[in-house]
């Protein structure tokens, strides 16, 4: 996942559903299909939801990692 | 786009479908809208269009809300009994989102003053009672090239259709003229169900969302009639008529006209 260059990064960890998910979607509209936003966020609810929606819309999860009692994920923006 | 957070609240439920997202909610925020006629159609209408975030509202009604109103004009409440529509409708409009600019224009719309009221839009929506404003609003949107939703309800009937014009058929491609006066009752000699205002009001505000948005399929040359009594929609194809007097390849009307509206309207 170290290898991948990251082009913008969020922090969600202070959101609760469904606003966890509506602010990664709005960071990756300002991105360009193929670029990477790393997403931090919470585990549990947020971990289990926002990968889903990203991949309902078409995105690619590339790598997670933890850090701790949170998560670094690594999306590739679809088309 | 820059939102702010009470904005991606507000709005995150639109936001979340795929087919809006953050860009669509900008179009919608964007967007000018002119509702004619603050009446059944026009404020479930109105309402929607607010709480959904449209940038720029205008609302045109001479009339002002009488005590038979309230049984379907839902923006209107009874101490608004008496108060000019489009004041009532502002109101409402600001309480439920602050953040759209409404317009308003408390005057019937005549062959004078619609061309330049319609101007600055992007849609048009026609919640009028009368066929004189329909075929008005109708012409002067083939006119001024706005996309226009038409709506009518009586009884326990409606029905909608969405005229982009030079693109699809036009009001008078499927109606050359109006009834004569008097020959179809209206509203107040007929009666109306309160609710079928809003489902075709609301049906009006969704394909107004639709082409601010860029989604979807507009109901372009499809006439979407509803009987409430029977629970039946039905759709009835529409062409664009090469004859028609006001959109057809050699317009024999070119100026504006002000039809006599029935004698019941005019009290």
């Amino acid at each position: 996942m170290s290898d991948i260059k990251v082009d913008a990064v969020l922090d969600i960890t202070n959101e609760v559903c469904p606003m966890t998910f509506v602010k990664t979607k709005l960071k990756l509209e300002t991105l360009e299909t193929g670029q990477h936003l790393e997403v931090i966020l919470n585990d549990g609810e947020p971990l289990r939801n926002v990968p889903r929606s990203l991949k309902e819309e078409g995105h690619r999860i590339v790598g997670t990692k933890k850090d701790g009692t949170k998560f670094h994920l690594i999306v590739e923006k679809g088309m | 786009m820059n939102f702010t957070d009470e904005q991606i609240q507000r709005y995150s439920r639109h936001i979340i479908l795929p087919e809006v997202g953050g860009k669509g909610q900008q179009k919608i925020s964007n967007g000018k809208v002119l509702i004619i006629g603050a009446g059944g159609l026009g404020a479930p209408a109105a309402l929607y269009l607010a709480a959904a975030g449209v940038g720029t509202i205008g609302i045109a009604d001479g009339d002002k809300v009488d005590l038979t109103n309230l049984q379907r004009q839902i923006i209107h409440h009874t101490p608004d009994v008496g108060r000019p529509k489009v004041l009532s409708a502002k109101e409402k409009i600001q309480q439920i989102n602050p953040g759209v600019d409404v317009i308003t224009y408390q005057t019937r719309v005549d062959s004078q003053n619609i061309l330049e009221i319609m101007k600055d839009y992007d849609v048009v929506m026609d919640g009028t009672d009368n066929f004189a404003a329909k075929f008005l609003i109708n012409d002067a949107a083939v006119m001024a090239g706005k996309p226009l939703i038409h709506g009518g309800i009586l009884r326990f009937v409606g029905q909608i259709f969405t005229i982009v014009p030079g693109e699809s058929a036009c009001y008078r491609c499927v109606f050359l003229s109006p009834p004569p006066p008097n020959a179809v009752p209206t509203c107040k000699e007929a009666g109306v169900l309160g609710a079928i205002a809003g489902q075709i009001g609301i049906l009006q505000a969704i394909e107004v969302l639709k082409l601010i948005i860029g989604i979807g399929k507009p109901l372009k040359n499809r006439l979407l009639t509803y009987d409430a009594l029977k629970l039946k929609w039905r759709e009835i194809g529409l062409k664009k008529n090469p004859e028609c007097p006001v959109c057809g390849e050699n317009p024999k009307i070119t100026s504006l006209i002000d039809y006599e509206q029935t004698v019941c309207e005019l009290k």
